[in-house]
């Protein structure tokens, strides 16, 4: 038979499916079970009503349960179990424990996490601002379908488009590949030093002095106010503030090495191979994707912000600046945090762009292709689920809380 | 102390000019109303005023120092939003702090500005709830108080009672007038489409009606001597009645033979070539006296509505649509379905002609 022809009969069947266990289901209850009708009607009314959500949630309560819940339970099994010959044997924590040996799963886990915190970061940065720019101009909406666009574009097809932006050639053909085409451009006179030793250093120094103004204001509360602050709230912000000291170690350090690096101008460079760097150049693509789902979602948050407390905030004298962050921003942001959680969850899992550009060479492995690496390639069962259940553990209090804020903001 | 001048103001979004040919002159320690029709631009001329529209022609200024193109902040205006736009995500006191810390204010003095505002407000219980855990009426109160703090020259009041059920808005109300005998010389502008607010609170009330100002006046001028049948219709509760009739006596007392049949005698002087002249008589519900005598009109009560202290009588719809409504004291619901004419005083009987009140010629 075609194949199309089977696929329509499996919509059919499906749909009509749905459609007679629903409606038969109900006229078993209503008819059969417990007629309104007799001695015992308002009774039967009662109970038909107690069990009629049950009737429409059974089905997904029963394929959720096989396709999800068993799942997890048998992951779980497995990872404490090892392959023996054809049969297998209970083993404990024997395969999380030679992961934990393994050099390769803290590189990844080390990846997940600069993961984490960059893509969600300047995705939700970068779909914020775009959100409140393009609100502001005509061709806005246009705007708007150009940022969104790579959202519609699978992970896969999305690395190959970047991997070509990173692609090299021999340094005596034309570069096909965007970067490394800018990157030729550059001889070591003026303008290379401007593009790659000024304006680094400035920006990482904007954004040095920038974090410091906000750990500064984080222990400022603490140091100077007259309000009580609590033990939690003082720990939250001594943290905040030495998170913050890091980053600008870091930043400062970036920027002196800025300065001093030799830079190899006129050869070609795998950018994909640059250890360190080159899980920013993956992260890219991320970024790229997830911008435009961010930009639309605080797009239509931003539109709810209302009108007349942007007015008042103008009264009292607020510049355009002071509106956005004093006013707009703190409004929706149950929406920003839904947002960033919604792309961490998306980071955790991140498989397919690092499959498809490195496949986790040049130390750019991430937990998701660690697990598959293990799973399919090692055939390592064991050391697999385990680190399926890792991931899963990550996952979870940030699914919760995405959750929970999810059904705070629809109050 | 401010005084704002309005000078040939005028707004166009594009072709179409909404308003026009406003000219006003606030005096220090006013208490402006402007009411009118929705659409009639109300709200827009407060908030040109306020900088938040952009005014298109003409000049404003406040105390001689032309504002057309300062920025809201630095009109030394504060504004009462009808929803009262209060900050969702601060508390009472940072709501109302929020533009002294804008301004860059010391803390003991935004600290001193706020409480004091709050204990003439009497929200000091409040000061460090959200909005979301005030009433109605508090969160009115809420929004006055970040006015307050301020000390601006002028304040500015945009509809805002509308949100508020009808026994907050009579409390309400009073406190606005409370607030406004404590501080005497701000001068404040309000806009309302309540008359009855406009009449109780206002030093002077401005109607405005497609798209300009139809009369300027304290509210018993307005009430005693509209200018023109639109305010003299707008003011009022029921509205005015007009009936249209012909001059046939003139002199110090003027004498209308009127459509329906019934005559008419208004102390609004006219002069001898009125006569023959096409005139519209008015006459409010409130003026007309039951009589067996000589009648302005007569008619068939359809309905009565008897409020207790007086009693609607309204009147089977005349051949050209109007419903004639009288308003008389005491409870009369025996009228209904019984034939009634009225009369009035000559002074409370008020003369028009192509729209226009021959009083004001």
């Amino acid at each position: 038979m075609n194949p199309a022809l089977q696929a329509v009969i499996t919509i059919g069947l499906g749909v009509g499916g749905c459609l007679v266990y629903f409606y038969g289901s109900n006229l078993f209850l209503d008819k059969v079970l417990y007629p309104p009708r007799g001695p015992n009607a308002g009774r039967n009314i009662n109970r038909a009503n107690m069990i009629r959500p049950w009737l429409f949630l059974f089905p997904a309560i029963v394929l959720l349960g096989l396709y999800l819940a068993y799942p997890v339970v048998a992951t779980l099994w497995l990872s404490l179990n090892k392959q023996v010959g054809t049969g297998s044997e209970f083993v404990g924590f024997a395969n999380y424990a030679q992961m934990m040996s393994e050099e390769k799963f803290w590189e990844s886990m080390q990846n997940n996490m600069v993961w984490l915190v960059v893509v969600p970061a300047m995705s939700t940065a970068f779909g914020l601002l775009a959100a409140q720019l393009t609100d502001r101009i005509k061709w806005g909406n246009i705007a708007k379908s150009l940022i969104f666009m790579p959202m519609a574009i699978s992970f896969v097809g999305a690395s190959v488009i970047w991997k070509l932006v990173y692609d090299s050639r021999d340094a005596a053909v034309a570069q096909i590949g965007a970067l490394n085409a800018v990157w030729m451009k550059f001889e070591g006179g003026i303008w290379s030093v401007l593009f790659l030793r000024v304006l680094p250093v400035v920006l990482l120094l904007a954004f040095a002095a920038a974090v410091a103004w906000v750990a500064w204001g984080m222990v400022r509360v603490v140091l100077q106010s007259d309000r009580a602050v609590g033990g939690l709230e003082k720990l939250a912000r001594g943290l905040g503030a030495l998170v913050g000291l890091w980053l600008v170690y870091v930043a400062l350090s970036w920027a002196f090495g800025a300065v001093r690096a030799d830079l190899p101008y006129g050869v070609p460079q795998q950018f994909l191979t640059i250890p360190y760097w080159n899980n920013f150049f993956l992260m890219a693509v991320l970024i790229w994707i997830q911008t435009g789902f961010a930009m639309v979602i605080l797009s239509a948050a931003l539109r709810g912000v209302p009108e007349d407390t942007i007015e008042a905030a103008i009264i009292d004298g607020a510049n355009p600046f002071q509106v956005f962050f004093k006013i707009k921003v703190p409004q929706i942001m149950g929406t920003i945090v839904v947002v960033w959680t919604t792309i961490t969850i998306t980071v955790l899992k991140v498989f397919d762009i690092v499959l498809a550009m490195t496949n986790g060479q040049f130390q750019t492995q991430v937990l998701a292709n660690y697990m598959y690496d293990k799973l399919f390639r090692a055939g390592d069962w064991g050391v697999g689920s385990a680190s399926a259940m890792v991931i899963m553990l990550l996952v979870m209090p940030i699914l919760v809380w995405n959750v929970y804020n999810a059904r705070k903001e629809m109050r | 102390m401010a005084e704002l001048l309005l000078k040939d103001v005028e707004k166009a979004y594009g072709e179409v000019k909404v308003l026009k040919d406003i000219n006003l002159d606030i005096k220090t320690g006013e208490l402006i109303v402007f009411v009118g029709p929705s659409g009639c631009g109300k709200s827009t001329l407060l908030r040109m005023i306020a900088g938040l529209e952009k005014i298109t022609g003409g000049d404003f200024s406040i105390d001689g120092v032309r504002m057309n193109d300062v920025p809201p902040a630095q009109r030394g205006i504060a504004m009462v939003f009808q929803s009262y736009a209060l900050y969702p995500h601060m508390t009472v006191r940072d709501n109302m702090s929020f533009a002294l810390k804008i301004a860059k204010k010391s803390p003991e003095e935004i600290r001193a500005a706020v409480d004091k505002a709050a204990r003439i407000l009497q929200l000091t219980p409040y000061l460090d709830r959200l909005p979301k855990a005030l009433s109605g009426g508090q969160r009115q109160r809420v929004a006055i108080g970040r006015s307050i703090v301020r000390d601006p020259k002028v304040y500015l009041f945009d509809e805002p009672l509308s949100n508020l059920d009808a026994a907050l808005r009579v409390a309400t109300r009073i406190e606005i007038a409370q607030l406004k005998e404590a501080m005497p010389n701000s001068t404040m502008v309000y806009v309302t489409h309540d008359q009855v607010e406009a009449m109780t609170l206002a030093s002077r009330i401005v109607v405005l009606a497609g798209g300009g100002i139809s009369q300027v006046g304290s509210p018993l001028e307005l009430y005693e001597r509209p200018e023109n049948e639109f305010v003299a219709q707008f003011i009022g509760s029921p509205s005015m009645n007009l009936m249209t009739g012909e001059v046939v006596e003139t002199g110090e007392i003027t004498t209308v033979r009127l459509d329906n049949g019934g005559l008419a005698r208004s102390a609004v002087p006219t002069i001898a070539s009125d006569t023959g002249q096409k005139v519209k008589i008015g006459v409010r519900p409130e003026d007309f006296i039951e009589t067996t005598g000589e009648a302005i009109f007569t008619g068939d009560v359809e309905i009565t509505e008897a409020l207790g202290e007086v009693t609607l009588l309204y009147f089977k719809k005349q051949g050209d649509g109007h419903q004639v409504v009288g308003k008389l004291p005491g409870i009369r619901s025996e009228l209904r379905r019984t034939t009634v004419s009225l009369t009035a005083d000559p002074k409370k009987v008020h003369l028009f002609a192509n729209g226009r009140s021959l009083l004001y010629r």
